[in-house]
């Protein structure tokens, strides 16, 4: 009954914070939120293993194959685990446990969308991705089409995605170091740092630190939210109906938080939104780009079971984390606002979970694992936007692959230290969106620009690069300009009366037509180009399926 | 890769028979895969009453049905996994063999 009494003094304290004096200080001064010397220790610990590891990743990081795949030496669980790590992104962790907290079951049908695009991928993609590329997902897109235009639409497809993620990620960052490191940092200066640092552990480290950095963060994450969820379990005796009987008692909403409810109002957006999440995530460029970092077809398929397996038990974590703060954060006055919400912003349920069942040791933990989420999720989307740029633009597309290996690595750099400085004045600009919305909207673009491209140039054999490129334009463009004038930005950031889209999630529109159009444009294009095309698909075929002629796959 | 590799590779009936049995098994999982899911979406977008139903207390059928495509697409992923690592890169293994 501990819990009871902490509220209890809790309560008894609520006058106190009301007091004129402690108001003229501020949001971000109330008691637990000063400065938390235990978060800052355990944040500094982790960047110092982690820039140690870049120091060691740095000598080994001389190549260009190095620089983007770690030289294909990963292995299937490590794989999994960073591809896990990439993943379960600060959005998940803390979006999903508030999504959770405010709307109850509602969260476990964004949960369930982010998962069920693996099995997709496993039975689909991983293995032929793995035999056809060998950088990035454009290298499989422009196998046997004609390199600059794919190129040139993969790269749009990479950065446009990689943008949207990455504000969301840079929202999280600011606002839990902002919160959390009390009147030490500023939100600005919290985006400079996470910045800074993800800036380092990819200019000097490469994949191989980015690979590394993703696993120990993975493994901090689990261990901390198994704790959590192990913490709420014990508190209700492992019994789940308890839990949920306490849950639907406290919440406002009360019996509503058990089934479906108003988060996801009517179908065409709640269908819109699963097609979204089921195949955004098979047009992640960041995880597409993680498949070239194993060795051959057997590592790949192994990293997509681990990774499957991390995420769905990480989902059910967040869900009983989520149910938890409901039942001990939202009844406990020390971390509400005046009105009623949660200190810190509206992503901050699992933070305050961490204080409320671990106190100080484990806020400071679970707040170190979130930055240290926030800043591997950075590091591993900024490695694929900076490919993108240095790989499929500068070297294929703007030097036709006449640069040698030194100079485009280079390049990379110069690319990634340009996103890092980008990804901070997103991320400033962005400051009071939600993180878990924007992830929804980058998840859109990547199914409809990236997804229906990379598939139909595996399986189709009628593709040609002008049904490949209109289709892939138009699935971004349009999954672009529904995005902006969705109530999301449209109301929400311009500021105007109404919607002109009226759903909440374009996916539904736009991925159809991508592959609508690049049907289309496929089969009325009778250019000599395009009958050449077809030509080259039984050999791209037989190497997708055996193997045979794949980068790194020669050595067994 | 040379035409005559490529088509050589075509003919060879363990090509033949990898290409016809990943094939209908993958199809068959990502079908498995997209009716549970799309059941399970078309469920919460038109049959809220059905997933409100009480079970066990206060919860709700919503629970166990979604926790189950949670373990469904695990599933699907394992399974793939132990028969594409055994039988289907044993058929690929004599594919390369014939090639060297």
């Amino acid at each position: 009954m501990r819990g009871w009494t902490r509220r209890a003094a809790a309560a008894a304290l609520l006058p106190m914070l009301a007091t004129p004096a402690f108001a003229a200080e501020g949001v971000g001064q109330i008691d637990i939120s000063q400065t938390n010397w235990t978060a800052i220790a355990m944040f500094v610990f982790f960047v110092l293993i982690t820039l140690g590891i870049t120091y060691w990743a740095a000598k080994r990081t001389r190549s260009a194959s190095a620089f983007y795949t770690a030289g294909g030496q990963i292995t299937g669980l490590q794989n999994g685990l960073a591809i896990a790590g990439d993943y379960m992104s600060a959005a998940s962790f803390l979006g999903i446990s508030s999504l959770v907290y405010n709307n109850g079951f509602d969260g476990l049908i964004y949960s369930i969308g982010f998962l069920v695009g693996w099995p997709i991928i496993m039975a689909l993609m991983a293995e032929r991705l793995r035999n056809l590329g060998r950088f990035t997902f454009a290298d499989v897109v422009s196998y046997r089409l004609s390199s600059t235009p794919t190129r040139t639409l993969s790269a749009c497809g990479t950065l446009v995605t990689v943008a949207f993620y990455l504000i969301a990620q840079m929202v999280g960052a600011g606002q839990l170091i902002k919160l959390l490191s009390g009147s030490l940092l500023d939100y600005w200066q919290a985006e400079v740092l996470v910045g800074i640092l993800m800036i380092l552990y990819v200019t000097f480290g490469g994949m191989l630190a980015t690979t590394w950095v993703q696993i120990i963060k993975a493994l901090m994450l689990l261990g901390g939210a198994s704790f959590m969820a192990l913490m709420v379990l014990i508190y209700f005796g492992f019994d789940l109906g308890a839990l949920a009987a306490k849950a639907v008692e406290v919440h406002p909403k009360h019996d509503a938080i058990m089934s479906p409810g108003a988060f996801v109002a009517d179908p065409v957006s709640t269908i819109s939104l699963g097609i979204a999440l089921m195949f955004g995530t098979a047009g992640l460029p960041h995880i597409l780009m993680r498949f070239f970092t194993v060795s051959n077809q057997k590592e790949a398929r192994k990293s997509v079971f681990w990774a499957t397996s991390f995420i769905g038990y990480f989902y059910i974590l967040t869900f009983i984390i989520g149910f938890g703060a409901i039942t001990l954060v939202r009844t406990n006055p020390q971390y509400l606002d005046a009105k009623g919400g949660l200190l810190g912003g509206a992503n901050m349920a699992a933070v305050w979970l961490a204080h409320a069942v671990g106190g100080n040791l484990l806020l400071g933990f679970i707040s170190a694992v979130a930055f240290a989420t926030i800043l591997a999720v950075v590091s591993g989307l900024t490695l694929a936007g900076a490919s993108a740029i240095s790989h499929d633009i500068f070297a294929s597309v703007i030097s036709r692959g006449r640069v040698n290996e030194k100079v485009e690595m280079r390049a990379s750099k110069v690319a990634t230290v340009a996103l890092g400085i980008v990804a901070i004045f997103l991320g400033i600009a962005f400051e009071k969106q939600n993180v878990a919305y924007m992830v929804g909207l980058a998840f859109a673009i990547a199914a409809s620009a990236n997804f229906p491209v990379l598939i139909t140039s595996m399986y189709w054999k009628g593709l040609t690069t002008r049904g490949a490129v209109i289709g892939g334009f138009l699935g971004l463009v349009s999954a672009v300009v529904l995005t902006v004038l969705s109530k999301g930005i449209w109301v929400t950031v311009i500021g105007m009366p109404a919607a002109i889209f009226p759903y909440d999630n374009p996916a539904l529109f736009s991925m159809p037509l991508a592959f609508l159009a690049t049907w289309f444009f496929s089969i009325t294009d009778s250019s000599v180009g395009g009958k050449q095309e077809a030509d080259k698909f039984e050999a791209q075929y037989i190497r997708s399926m055996t193997g045979i002629g794949a980068e790194g796959a020669s050595s067994h | 890769m040379a035409t005559d590799t490529a088509s050589r590779i075509r003919n060879n009936p363990y090509f033949v028979e990898l290409e016809a049995k990943r094939g209908r098994f993958s199809w068959w999982l990502t079908a498995i895969m997209l009716v549970v899911y799309y059941g399970f979406i078309l469920l919460v977008a038109f049959a809220k009453g059905f997933l409100g139903i009480k079970i066990y207390g206060v919860i709700t059928l919503a629970f166990p049905i979604g926790i189950g495509v949670i373990a469904c697409a695990i599933a699907i992923t394992g399974i793939y996994v132990l028969r594409a690592n055994g039988e289907f890169d044993a058929l690929t293994a004599r594919i390369i063999k014939g090639e060297r």
